[in-house]
C-alpha cells in the first residue's frame, strides 16, 4: 500500500498549513501565558492571519493548481477571496478586541475558534471535490456554533448556538444528501469529473434534479436566503455583537465561494433548473428581508434582515449566468464577477455597520437598540457621518459602493433577459431604502437619549473611520475592484 | 480640447464642502466666511462658461472625458450645451444667496448646513453637465443626500415625515430610470452615453415604456401632478435655504430631463404621448392655481405656485415648436429667479416673526417699507407682469401653444388670471391693510444683508424681463437641433 503513496504538491494548500500550525502556537502561548498576558493571543492570531496574507500573495501565480488527488484548488479566485477573508477576520479582531475585553470573552477559546472557522472558509473557497467542500463547511460551521455561545452565562447566545446547531445540522445533511444522489448519478465527487459526466449527458436527469435540489437548499441555508433564513435573525440577535460581525462578514465569501463551485465548476450542465431555484429564492429573499427589517427595533436584527436582502441581491448575479438556456462566456463571467463584486461589497459594509455598533457600546451596555443611535449627530459628527455613508450605501445610493455592487447585478440580470425581475428587485430596495433612512433620521434628526461619551478605543476609531472611508472611495472609483474580480473569475473559470 | 470649466465648477463646491465639514461647526464666523468665499469662487468658475460660450454651436462644448468604469464602459463624460449652460450658473449664483440667507438665522451645526448646501451646488452642476448615463444618474440620486439631511435637521415641526417622503418619492422615480438606463445600455451594444442614445434607433414598444420610466423619474422631479404631494410639504418644512434650492434649481433637474433624455432618446413615444404630457401640464396650471388659491400659508402657496409654474415648462417642451420649447426654458430660470426671491421674502419674514401663517400678518408695509417693496415686486413677477422674467417665458409658452391650438393656448393663458388672482391677493392680506397684530407692529426692516440678496435678485429679475436676448440667445442654436432631431422618427 505505502508504496502507492505519492506526497502530494503541499505548496499550494501553504496558506492552509500555514495556519494549521500557527493554531497551535497560540494554543500553546494560550496554555502557558493565557491567565496573565492575554493580549497574546490576539496578536497572535493577527500575526497569523497576515502571514497567511503574504503566503498567499507570494504564492499567487494565476495559475489553476490542483493537490491532493484533485481534492483542492488553488487559483486566483480561491486566492482573492482568501485575501478578503484574511483581511474581514483581521478587521473583526481589531474591532472586537476592547468589546471582548470588557465582557472577559477575549479568551484563547475565542481565538483558536476563529482561526478555525477562518481555516475552514479557506477549504471551503478551495474545495474542488465535494468532500473537501463538506470539511470546510464543517470546520467553519462547528467552529462558528461554539463562537456564538462563547458568552455562555448569556441564555440569548446559548439559544442562538443551539438554534444554530440544529439548523445548521439540517443543512448539512441535505448537502450530503444531495450531493450523494449526484455522486449516484454520475459517479464522481470531483466538481470537475462531476462537470464533465453532465456534459457528456449519459446521466439519470430525474436523480440528477433531485440531488440538485437538495444541494441548492444546503448552499441557500448557508447564503441565509429564503425559505432557508430562518436561523438569520436569532444568530445575528443571540451572538456577542462581535460573533455577529464575524458571521456577517467572511463566511459570506466562503458561502459565495461554495455555490460557485458546486453550481456553476460542477453543475454548470444544470445551469437552467438552477437558475430558477435560485430566482424564485432571490426574489423572495429581496422582498422578505426588506419588509421584515422595517418591523425590527433591534439594529443587528435589522442588520440580519438587511443580509437576507443583500445575499438576494447577490444571488441575482448568480443566476444570470445563463442566457435563455445558451452560454456566452462573456455574459456568464459578467455575471458571476458582479455577484462576487457584491458580496465583497456587501462585506465591507457590514463589518462597518456592526462597527458602529461596537463603538457604541461599552463596559455593561450593548448598544443594540435603534435608539441608542438617536442624536448621533450630537454626539459625534464624524462618526455620524460614517454610519450614514454605510446606511446609504447599504441602500444603494451613489456614490457610495453598494450602488455600484447593485448597479452590476441589476445589469447582469437585465442582461440575462430578467428585466421584470430588476424592476421588482428595485422597486423592493426602495422599500429598503425606508429603514436604512430611519437610522439617519434617528442620528441627524432626533434628539440623544444615550448621552454617555464614546469609550471606544483609538484602534476601533480609526479602523472604523478607515472602513467608512473605503466604501465611499471605492464607491468613488470602483474601477479596480470590479476588474480584479472579473479578473479573478475570467483566470479561473 | 479638454477643459476643465465644467469639472472645477462641480468639484469646487464639492471639496469647500469638505473643508467646511472639518472646520466644525463651533468656529462660526469663519465657517460663514469660508462657505461664502467657496460660493463665490464657485460661481466665479462658471463664469467662463458664458463667455467663452459659442451660441452658434448646437453640440457639446467644453467636453471632458476620462474613464470610469472601464468594466462597463461608464465614462466621466462632461459637457454642456446651450440648453444645460445656463443653470450651471444659475445654480452657482442661487447657492451664493442661499448662503447668505443662512448667515445668521442658522444657529444649530451651521458648518453641516452651510457644507451640505455647497455640496448640494456642486452634485446638480454634475446633474447638469453629465453626458453619461450612470454619471447623471449618480449626481441625479446622491443629490438627494444632502437634500435629505437639509430638510430633516433644519426643517420644521414636521420635517423628518417631509424628509423622508421627499426621498422615498424621489427614489421611487429614479429607480425605474436605473432599469431604463440599463436596458439602453445594452439596446445600444454597450454604450451609456446619452448623445450614442440619440441616435439610437428603438422600436415603438420599448419607446413608450423607456418613455415611461423617464416620466416617472422627471414628473417626480418637476412635479407634474398627480405626483406633486411630495412637494408643498417638503417646502413647508424646509428652512428658507432648502425652499430657496428645492424651488429654484431642484424642480428643474426633472424639466431638464424630459429634454435632454426624453425627447431625444424616445421622439415617437414623446409624440405619441404629447397628449397626456399637455392634459396633465394643464392640469397642473389650471388646477393646482385653483388649489394655490386657498392656501393659508405662504410657503405652501408659493409651493403650488411652483408646481403650477412648472406645468408651463413641460406645457412648453411638449407643443414641440421652437417659441414653446424656448420659452419654456426661459420659463425656467425665470421661474429659477422669481421662486427663489418669494421663499426669501417668506423667510424673512418668518426669522421676525416665526409663523407663515397668512392670517398672521397685515400691514407689514408700515414697518417694513423696503422689504414690502421688494416683495411686491416678486409677486408680480410671479404673476407674470410684464417688463418682468415672469412674463418672458409664459408669453412664449402661449404663443407657442396658440401656434398648435387656440384653446389649449387659450387654457394656458388662464395662468395668467390665476397666478395674479394668488399672489396678489396673498400679498394684499399680507403686506398691505392696517397691522395685523401688535407684533407687525414691531418688525424691523431689512438689513443691508437681506436688501443685498433680494436686490441682486430683482435686478436678475428685471433685467431678464426687460432683455431677455442674452438668455434666448445661447440656447437658440440648440434648441432648433433638438427639435429637428425630435422631428425625425427613430422606427
Amino acid at each position: 500500500m505505502l508504496q502507492n503513496f505519492v506526497m502530494p504538491d503541499l505548496y499550494p494548500a501553504a496558506p492552509e498549513i500555514f495556519l494549521l500550525l500557527m493554531s497551535f502556537l497560540v494554543l500553546f502561548v494560550d496554555l502557558v501565558f493565557g491567565a496573565t498576558h492575554r493580549w497574546m493571543a490576539a496578536l497572535l492570531s493577527v500575526v497569523a492571519l497576515l502571514g497567511c496574507a503574504a503566503i498567499t500573495l507570494v504564492t499567487t501565480d494565476g495559475q489553476t493548481t490542483l493537490t491532493f488527488g484533485n481534492m483542492f484548488v488553488d487559483d486566483l479566485l480561491s486566492d482573492f477571496l482568501k485575501l478578503i477573508t484574511y483581511f474581514a477576520v483581521i478587521m473583526m479582531l481589531i474591532y472586537g478586541r476592547q468589546y471582548l475585553a470588557e465582557r472577559g470573552l477575549d479568551k484563547g477559546e475565542f481565538y483558536l475558534l476563529v482561526l478555525y472557522a477562518t481555516l475552514g472558509m479557506m477549504v471551503m473557497i478551495s474545495a474542488a471535490n465535494f468532500l473537501t467542500m463538506y470539511l470546510g463547511l464543517e470546520l467553519m460551521s462547528l467552529s462558528l456554533y461554539g463562537l456564538v455561545a462563547i458568552d455562555r452565562d448569556n441564555p440569548r447566545g446559548t439559544e442562538a448556538a443551539m438554534k444554530y446547531f440544529v439548523l445548521g445540522a439540517l443543512a448539512s445533511g441535505l448537502l450530503l444528501y444531495g450531493m450523494s444522489m449526484i455522486y449516484g448519478a454520475t459517479g464522481s465527487l470531483e466538481l470537475a469529473g462531476v462537470a464533465q459526466a453532465l456534459y457528456q449527458g449519459n446521466t439519470e436527469k430525474a436523480v440528477l434534479v433531485f440531488g440538485l435540489v437538495f444541494l441548492v437548499a444546503g448552499v441557500a441555508f448557508k447564503l441565509g436566503l429564503v425559505p432557508f433564513h430562518m436561523w438569520i435573525p436569532d444568530v445575528y440577535h443571540g451572538a456577542p455583537t462581535v460573533v455577529t460581525m464575524f458571521i456577517g462578514s467572511a463566511p459570506k465569501l466562503a458561502a459565495f465561494a461554495m455555490a460557485l463551485r458546486l453550481l456553476v465548476y460542477g453543475l454548470f450542465g444544470l445551469a437552467v433548473d438552477w437558475q430558477k431555484m435560485l430566482l424564485i429564492m432571490a426574489v423572495l429573499s429581496i422582498g422578505l428581508g426588506n419588509l421584515a427589517a422595517i418591523a425590527q427595533t433591534n439594529i443587528k436584527r435589522m442588520l440580519a434582515y438587511s443580509a437576507i436582502s443583500h445575499m438576494g441581491y447577490m444571488v441575482l448575479g448568480l443566476m444570470s449566468g445563463l442566457v435563455g438556456g445558451q452560454l456566452d462566456p462573456f455574459t456568464a463571467i459578467n455575471a458571476y464577477s458582479s455577484a462576487l463584486y457584491y458580496t465583497v461589497a456587501y462585506v465591507l459594509m457590514s463589518l462597518g455597520a456592526f462597527g458602529m455598533v461596537l463603538l457604541l457600546s461599552r463596559a455593561g451596555y450593548e448598544a443594540e437598540n435603534l435608539e441608542d443611535f438617536k442624536g448621533l449627530n450630537k454626539r459625534s459628527p464624524w462618526f455620524a457621518a460614517m454610519m450614514l455613508i454605510i446606511m446609504f450605501s447599504m441602500a444603494g445610493i451613489p456614490f457610495f459602493i453598494g450602488f455600484f455592487a447593485k448597479f452590476a447585478v441589476l445589469l447582469a440580470a437585465v442582461k440575462a433577459g430578467y428585466t421584470a425581475v430588476a424592476v421588482i428587485a428595485v422597486m423592493f430596495s426602495l422599500i429598503g431604502a425606508f429603514y436604512y433612512l430611519r437610522v439617519v433620521k434617528l442620528m441627524y434628526f432626533d434628539a440623544p437619549v444615550d448621552s454617555a461619551p464614546i469609550t471606544a478605543g483609538l484602534d476601533l476609531r480609526v479602523l472604523l473611520s478607515l472602513n467608512g472611508l473605503a466604501v465611499a472611495a471605492f464607491g468613488l472609483f470602483p474601477d479596480a475592484v470590479m476588474l480584479v474580480c472579473t479578473t479573478a473569475l475570467m483566470r479561473s473559470l | 480640447m479638454n477643459s476643465q470649466l465644467l469639472s472645477l465648477a462641480i468639484w469646487v463646491p464639492i471639496l469647500g464642502a469638505v473643508l467646511v465639514f472639518a472646520v466644525g461647526s463651533e468656529r462660526r464666523t469663519l465657517v460663514r466666511w469660508l462657505a461664502l468665499a467657496v460660493a463665490i469662487a464657485g460661481f466665479l468658475v462658471t463664469i467662463p462658461l458664458y463667455t467663452r460660450f459659442d451660441a452658434t454651436q448646437s453640440g457639446m462644448q467644453f467636453v471632458e472625458q476620462l474613464p470610469w468604469i472601464t468594466r462597463f464602459n461608464v465614462w466621466y463624460l462632461l459637457g454642456v450645451d446651450g440648453i444645460s449652460m445656463p443653470f450651471i450658473l444659475l445654480n452657482s449664483l442661487i447657492t451664493v444667496f442661499v448662503v447668505l440667507a443662512g448667515w445668521e438665522v442658522i444657529e444649530e451645526k451651521q458648518a453641516q448646513y452651510m457644507g451640505a448646501f455647497l455640496a448640494m451646488s456642486g452634485l446638480m452642476n454634475g446633474i447638469f453637465s453629465a453626458l453619461d448615463g450612470v454619471l447623471f444618474y449618480v449626481f441625479f440620486e446622491a443629490s438627494l443626500i444632502p437634500m435629505y439631511i437639509i430638510i430633516g435637521v433644519w426643517g420644521g415641526p414636521n420635517r423628518v415625515y417631509a424628509a423622508i417622503k421627499f426621498f422615498l418619492y424621489t427614489l421611487l422615480g429614479s429607480l425605474l430610470m436605473l432599469v431604463a438606463l440599463i436596458w439602453l445600455f445594452l439596446e445600444s451594444g454597450g454604450s451609456f452615453s446619452i448623445l450614442d442614445w440619440h441616435q439610437l434607433p428603438i422600436g415603438i414598444k420599448p419607446q413608450i415604456l423607456i418613455f415611461i420610466a423617464f416620466l416617472v423619474s422627471f414628473a417626480v422631479k418637476v412635479p407634474m401632478w398627480p405626483v406633486h404631494t411630495w412637494l408643498p410639504d417638503a417646502h413647508v418644512e424646509a428652512p428658507t435655504g432648502g425652499s430657496v434650492v428645492l424651488a429654484a434649481i431642484a424642480l428643474k433637474l426633472g424639466a431638464y430631463g424630459f429634454v435632454r433624455f426624453s425627447l431625444p432618446i424616445v421622439p415617437d413615444a414623446s409624440h405619441t404621448l404629447a397628449p397626456m404630457m399637455i392634459a396633465l401640464s394643464l392640469i397642473a396650471v389650471v388646477y393646482i392655481g385653483f388649489v394655490a388659491l386657498v392656501q393659508a400659508d405662504m410657503k405652501k402657496l408659493i409651493a403650488y405656485s411652483s408646481i403650477s409654474h412648472m406645468g408651463f415648462v413641460t406645457l412648453g417642451f411638449f407643443i414641440f415648436n421652437q417659441i414653446g420649447v424656448e420659452g419654456a426654458l426661459v420659463q425656467m430660470i425665470s421661474h429659477g429667479f422669481i421662486s427663489a426671491a418669494m421663499f426669501l421674502c417668506v423667510g424673512v419674514m418668518y426669522d421676525r416673526m416665526h409663523s407663515r401663517m397668512i392670517a398672521d400678518y397685515g400691514g407689514v408695509v408700515h414697518t417694513m417699507p423696503k422689504f414690502a417693496a421688494l416683495f411686491v415686486f416678486f409677486a408680480m413677477a410671479n404673476s407674470g407682469l410684464p417688463a418682468t422674467s415672469g412674463f418672458v417665458g409664459e408669453f412664449m409658452v402661449i404663443l407657442g401653444a396658440i401656434k398648435t391650438n387656440f384653446w389649449l393656448g387659450f387654457a394656458a393663458a388662464t395662468t395668467l388670471i390665476l397666478g395674479a388672482a394668488y399672489t396678489l391677493w396673498m400679498i394684499k392680506r399680507v403686506v398691505y391693510g392696517p397691522a395685523g397684530n401688535p407684533h407687525v407692529a414691531e418688525l424691523q426692516d431689512i438689513d443691508g444683508r437681506e436688501f443685498l440678496v433680494l436686490g441682486l435678485l430683482a435686478l436678475c429679475v428685471l433685467l431678464m424681463g426687460v432683455y431677455p436676448f442674452p438668455f434666448t440667445e445661447v440656447m437658440h442654436a440648440s434648441v432648433d437641433n433638438l427639435l429637428k432631431h425630435v422631428a425625425l422618427s427613430k422606427l
